[in-house]
């Protein structure tokens, strides 16, 4: 198979950006550039395919594992009742979660935003003298653009996650926030390790993972400090919990001194306990497995009687427009995301524009509720567009997130905001004819001679929509002509013409 | 004020505007018609915790000893781990020694465990202790890479565990009664030797079982291994061994 050139492959980082980053895209800049790369990627039919093709397996894994809960709907509720609990009290929850880890001998930092949370990890690092630095995959880390930061004082940092390993190289941000380089074909990763590591040319997925296996040994090794994510904070215990499948984050904070895990306030749980639903209902809803393979709790850093581990953790909680959402009681619950990534794997929009087109650090459904609160500036409305309000998305969510009424909301919000002239006068019209039955029956017999006329006419709001669209044939006669005529007993009789109608 | 102080501040004054309560649809998709939302709940007071709400709908963890270990036997299959049942810790060993001759290990590691020590002791190749006195004592200056360049070149890591997992196949381990955090995830295969009796059904009983052993002072590092380390990133293509070991056994001795 010829390697087939990505529609992305000139590396780009996400639209983006910070306060502190410099290049904000304006909000129009950011629609535009959505609507572009959509254009491009929608005409790439054998990518979609591609996309389609590597999802496939998840649907039918994650409906077997599905089939083993005695409820999954059940086990939803109970999950959202968990996360539910935890973010309407989000204040108590930190708090212990703050103090308790402390307690384990770790440092808690907290971060207002992304500059903030720069600064205190490169501080962390320069106290400890750090030369070699490893990650295992982080979103929060993309989300304040840290690489570039560590990057920028001189650090060499090293993605440890395969996925993610594979997009550094590539100089590209993740495609997907649970699977990162589910774009890219195994004839581009190979050629990307000839040409950054060395390695021969090869087409078996096995034998590229033990190339990065080989290629990263010596980096746990050699490292200083290890930077992981988390994906929940636990308030009773002063843990936090960190899911993954390939061992890197054990490996990340194991072996370096120094262990830094960057988290959003929003992770908390109350209880232990309550890993006891939500790891098993992230694993299912994520990747389709009953539990991924490794769930970790760390408490601080090596405990005295202790072989080996880190001899200091810190965690950053970073907030960075979290408390904004948190300040819309109806979007509240967008932050009870677990960050699953079901609904994006499910979306016909994500399926059909592909996951850079968002611009976003977080991609998909979820993506578009949260990120016109979490970058502050700019529009991000046009996002909320982007759907076809199916509710895939609500129903894939283990957690019970109703993502696609918010994504109506914003909709709705951005009216409000700035209301449309034209199509209020529109529909007021329609509102007048509706209510007139004469006057509507003329305009329906209008309408049904002259709908060949819309497409030749190319009105300019019209032509969009119909640029890529056919127009339905008009029928000969309204409906409420054919319902006056209705034969009814041939209906009774079964009687119907090939298109099912009734003669 | 403090980065803190202003979080807390901007947190509460948030939740100063009520929300709605939490999203209980499972009733109305039943066809009881709730509310889309339900009334709110007062906090800090739920009427019944998640784990009790979810206990009855989650994947069975068997009901019996013998319900527990075929599922468990049935999961560690399904998820590529190798579990083999043995009567008596000798017939453990002459496993452990067939597996290391074939596999023509130099040098396994290991920590001081009852089950791991007896099993291990005539195995016919070096082995390496990760938690002996100089390693736990060691000067956390001069520690480091020697003692991580050692495991790395092991061909095995030989661990005990804190608890089976039935329902999900899962192995608990813990840095204070494993070896630490890196035995069980650095070398390429790893070895775990349990007992019947740490069978547990579901991962609440294995928090329960946490709780009875440590007190609420848990080790600094508690993880659950779920089958050998794999990654799907490529194409979605499974492939096992991504960074931590290809090859996990169980091994169950019956009778001690
Ligand atoms: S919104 Fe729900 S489905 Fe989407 S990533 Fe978050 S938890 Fe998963």
């Amino acid at each position: 198979m010829p390697p087939h050139p990505s529609p992305t492959a000139t590396p780009r980082s996400d639209h983006s950006v910070d306060s502190a980053g410099g290049t904000e895209a304006s909000a129009h800049g950011a629609k535009k550039r959505f609507l572009h790369d959509a254009r491009e990627y929608v005409r790439d039919t054998d990518h979609r395919a591609f996309l389609r093709r590597a999802l496939a397996g998840y649907y039918t894994t994650r409906d077997g594992q599905k089939a083993r809960y005695r409820d999954w709907e059940h086990a939803r509720d109970a999950a959202n009742l968990a996360k539910w609990n935890a973010v309407n009290r989000l204040d108590e929850m930190l708090v212990l979660f703050a103090d308790r880890f402390e307690a384990g001998g770790g440092k808690v930092h907290w971060a207002r935003d992304a500059a903030e949370a720069r600064t205190i990890i490169l501080e962390i690092i320069r106290a400890a003298g750090a030369k070699a630095i490893i990650k295992s995959k982080c979103m929060t880390s993309e989300e304040i653009h840290l690489n570039a930061a560590l990057e920028a004082e001189g650090y060499g940092v090293v993605e440890s996650d395969l996925g993610e390993f594979i997009q550094q190289l590539r100089g590209e941000p993740p495609f997907h926030f649970v699977f990162p380089c589910m774009h890219v074909r195994r004839g581009e990763i190979s050629k990307l390790f000839e040409e950054h590591l060395g390695s021969a040319p090869t087409e078996s997925p096995e034998e590229l993972t033990m190339i990065a296996r080989r290629y990263m040994r010596r980096l746990y090794v050699e490292a200083d400090v290890g930077i992981t994510g988390g994906n929940f904070l636990v308030a009773e215990t002063g843990q936090i919990s960190i899911t993954e499948n390939e061992g890197n984050a054990r490996l990340t904070a194991a072996l370096p001194r120094v262990h830094v895990a960057l988290v959003g306030i929003e992770k908390c749980v109350e209880r232990l306990d309550d890993l006891a639903v939500l790891l098993p209902m992230l694993a299912t809803a994520g990747t389709g497995q009953p539990l991924t393979c490794y769930n970790t709790l760390y408490g601080g850093p090596r405990a005295a009687g202790e072989c080996d581990g880190p001899r200091e953790m810190h965690v950053v909680l970073l907030d960075n427009g979290r408390a904004a959402i948190l300040a819309d009681p109806e979007q509240r619950d967008s932050l009870q995301c677990i960050r699953c990534g079901a609904c994006l794997n499910v979306c016909p929009i994500f399926k059909n524009v592909g996951g850079f087109t968002y611009g976003t650090t977080y991609q998909g459904p979820i993506g578009s509720v949260i990120t016109p609160h979490l970058r502050g500036l700019g529009d991000w409305n046009h996002l909320s567009q982007a759907s076809s309000l199916c509710g895939a998305c609500t129903d894939a969510c283990p957690v019970r997130i109703d993502i696609h009424h918010h994504l109506l909301h914003n909709r709705r919000n951005a009216v409000r905001a700035v209301p449309n002239r034209l199509e209020r006068i529109g529909h007021r019209m329609f509102a007048a004819v509706a209510a007139r039955p004469r006057l509507f029956a003329a305009g329906g017999a209008i309408f049904r001679r002259s709908l060949w006329l819309l497409k030749k006419l190319r009105l300019p709001l019209l032509r969009d929509w119909i640029a890529s669209r056919d127009l339905p044939k008009a029928p000969a006669r309204s409906f409420r002509d054919q319902w006056r005529h209705r034969a009814a007993p041939a209906v009774a009789r079964g009687r119907t013409d090939a298109d099912g109608r009734p003669q | 004020m403090n980065a803190r102080d202003a979080i807390l501040a901007r947190v509460r004054e948030a939740l100063t505007v009520p929300g709605p309560g939490p999203h209980q649809r499972a009733g109305e998709m039943a066809g009881h018609g709730a509310a889309p939302h339900s009334a709110p709940l007062p906090l800090g007071n739920l009427p019944v915790l998640a784990l009790e709400a979810a206990r009855p709908w989650l994947p069975d963890g068997g009901a019996t000893p013998e319900e527990r270990l075929a599922l468990l036997a049935d999961n560690l299959g399904k998820l590529k781990a190798v579990f083999h049942r043995v009567p008596t810790i000798h017939a453990a060993q002459d496993l452990l020694f067939s597996i290391a001759r074939e596999r023509d290990w130099k040098r396994v590691a290991w920590h001081a465990h009852p089950l791991v020590e007896p099993i291990l002791s005539g195995i016919p190749c070096a082995t390496h202790r990760v938690d002996g006195a100089a390693a736990v004592t060691a000067d956390p200056t001069t520690d480091s890479s020697l003692r991580k360049d050692a495991l790395e070149a092991c061909d095995a890591g030989i661990t005990g565990c804190d608890a089976l997992v039935a329902q999900t196949g899962s192995i608990l381990v813990s840095s204070a009664s494993c070896g630490g955090r890196s035995l069980s995830v650095l070398p390429p295969v790893h070895v775990v030797v349990a007992v019947p009796e740490q069978i547990v059904a579901t991962l609440a009983d294995a928090f329960d079982a946490l709780r009875e052993r440590h007190g609420s002072s848990f080790p600094s590092m508690l993880s659950f291994i779920t089958g050998p380390s794999r990654t799907g990133d490529i194409e979605r293509i499974l492939v096992l061994g991504a960074h931590g070991p290809k090859e996990l056994f169980v091994i169950l001795v019956e009778d001690l």
